[in-house]
C-alpha cells in the first residue's frame, strides 16, 4: 500500500510542481520511464509470486533505467540513436505485457 | 514483505521472451489474492515498503513531467513524414500570408498616395493662401492697428512714409493697407511734381489711414517709438492717431503683374 501511496504522491508532486525536464535529460527520461514501469510491475508479480525482494527491486528498477539511458546514449552516438529507441521500448513493452498477464493470471486464473 | 522466498526446486533455464526475471512458484488464484489483500492492508513501513515507496514517487514525477513536455515539444517526438508534412504546411502557409502582405502592403500604398495628393493639395492651399496675402491679391482681415493721418500741410516726407512701412513690418505686421492702396513686396514711395508724396504712383492726399494686420499691441508699441514716424510727423505739425483694434480688414487688392524677367531656376535635383 505505501509504495502505492508513494507513486500518488509522485504523480501530484509532478502536477503541483511541474516540473521542467532538463535539456540533456529529454532524450533519456521517456525511456527511462518506460524501463521504471518495466520494473515496478515485474516487482508487482513477483510480489504476489511471494519472491519479492526490495534489494532487488531497487538494483533492477536502477539499472533498467541506467541501462535504458545507456542504450538511448549509445544509439545517439551511433546515428541510430530512434531506431534503438524504438526497439528498447518494444523489448520493455513485451515484458510489461507478460508481466501484466501473468498478475491477472494470478488474480484471476485466467 | 512478510514472505520469505521458499525453497524451490532448482530448475532447468529456458528462454523467455518478456520476463528476465526468475520465474517464480505459480501460485494458485488465492494464494495470489491473499497476498494481494496483504500487501494492500500492509501500513507497516518496513524498509522495503518505504524504498519502493521512494522510487516510485520518483517514477510518478518523471513521469508527469515527461507527458507534460510532450505536450508541449512535440516536435521532437514526430516522424520524419510527419515533419515534411507539417513543414509542407507551414511552407504553404507562408506563401499564402505573403501574398496576403503583398496584396495589403499595395492597397496600403494607395491609400497612402491618396492621402499623399490630398495633403499635398492641403499644403499647395495653404503655400497659395499665403503667397496671396503676401501678393495683396485677397482682402484680409485680423487684429491690427489703424493709423490716422492728418496732415494738412503736407509735411510728410518720402523716408517718414517709409519709415513708418519699415516700422510696421518690423513689428510684424502681415498686410498693409495705406489710403486705398495695399503695400506689397513691390511698393514703392515717390514724390509727384507738387512735391507731395506717392504710393506706387499714386499720390496720398491727407487725410488717410494706414490698417496693419498683425499683434495689434506690437505694431501700436512700434508706432510709438520714440523718433519713428508718428514722433517725426507730429513734430512737423502733423496729427497721427493709432487706434489698437481687434478686427480689421485689409480690402485694397495690388494687382499682381506677370514677371517678365525674373524667371524661377529650375529645382536641381542635387543639392
Amino acid at each position: 500500500m505505501i509504495p502505492v501511496l508513494g507513486l500518488v504522491l509522485g504523480v501530484v508532486l509532478g502536477l503541483v510542481v511541474s516540473p521542467e525536464v532538463p535539456l540533456w535529460l529529454q532524450p533519456y527520461l521517456p525511456i527511462a520511464v518506460i524501463a521504471a514501469l518495466d520494473a515496478v510491475f515485474g516487482a508487482a508479480r513477483a510480489a504476489l509470486e511471494g519472491i519479492f525482494n526490495d534489494r532487488v527491486f531497487v538494483i533492477s528498477f536502477l539499472s533498467n533505467v541506467v541501462v535504458a539511458a545507456l542504450i538511448v546514449f549509445l544509439g545517439n552516438q551511433l546515428g541510430v540513436g530512434a531506431q534503438l529507441s524504438t526497439g528498447v521500448v518494444v523489448v520493455l513493452g513485451l515484458r510489461i505485457f507478460s508481466n501484466v498477464a501473468a498478475i491477472r493470471r494470478h488474480l484471476l486464473g485466467a | 514483505m512478510a514472505e520469505q522466498p521458499r525453497e524451490q526446486p532448482r530448475r532447468t533455464w529456458r528462454p523467455s521472451l518478456g520476463t528476465g526475471r526468475p520465474q517464480g512458484p505459480q501460485p494458485t488464484t488465492a494464494q495470489a489474492r491473499r497476498r494481494l489483500r496483504a500487501l494492500v492492508g500492509q501500513l507497516r513501513p518496513a524498509r522495503g515498503q518505504l524504498i519502493a515507496a521512494a522510487l516510485l514517487a520518483l517514477l510518478g514525477v518523471a513521469l508527469v513531467a515527461q507527458v507534460r513536455s510532450t505536450d508541449e515539444v512535440g516536435l521532437t517526438q514526430l516522424r520524419q513524414s510527419e515533419l515534411v508534412a507539417l513543414l509542407d504546411d507551414a511552407s504553404a502557409r507562408v506563401d499564402a500570408l505573403q501574398d496576403e502582405v503583398r496584396q495589403l502592403e499595395d492597397d496600403k500604398e494607395q491609400l497612402q498616395g491618396q492621402e499623399g495628393d490630398e495633403a499635398a493639395a492641403r499644403a499647395a492651399q495653404e503655400r497659395l493662401n499665403s503667397y496671396s496675402i503676401l501678393a495683396g491679391t485677397v482682402p484680409v482681415e485680423g487684429p491690427g492697428i489703424s493709423v490716422y493721418v492728418n496732415d494738412p500741410a503736407g509735411m510728410m516726407t518720402q523716408t517718414m512714409l517709409l519709415d513708418a512701412i519699415q516700422e510696421l513690418r518690423d513689428a510684424g505686421a502681415e498686410a498693409i493697407q495705406i489710403g486705398n492702396q495695399r503695400v506689397v513686396a513691390s511698393s514703392y514711395v515717390g514724390m509727384d511734381e507738387d512735391g507731395a508724396v506717392t504710393l506706387d504712383g499714386t499720390t496720398l492726399v491727407p487725410p488717410y489711414r494706414i490698417i496693419a494686420i498683425g499683434d495689434s499691441h506690437t505694431l501700436a508699441g512700434a508706432m510709438a517709438i520714440p523718433g519713428g514716424f508718428s514722433d517725426s510727423l507730429r513734430g512737423a505739425g502733423g496729427a497721427v492717431q493709432v487706434v489698437e483694434s481687434e478686427s480689421l480688414v485689409v480690402d485694397a487688392l495690388h494687382e499682381a503683374a506677370e514677371p517678365r524677367y525674373a524667371q524661377p531656376v529650375p529645382p536641381t535635383t542635387e543639392p
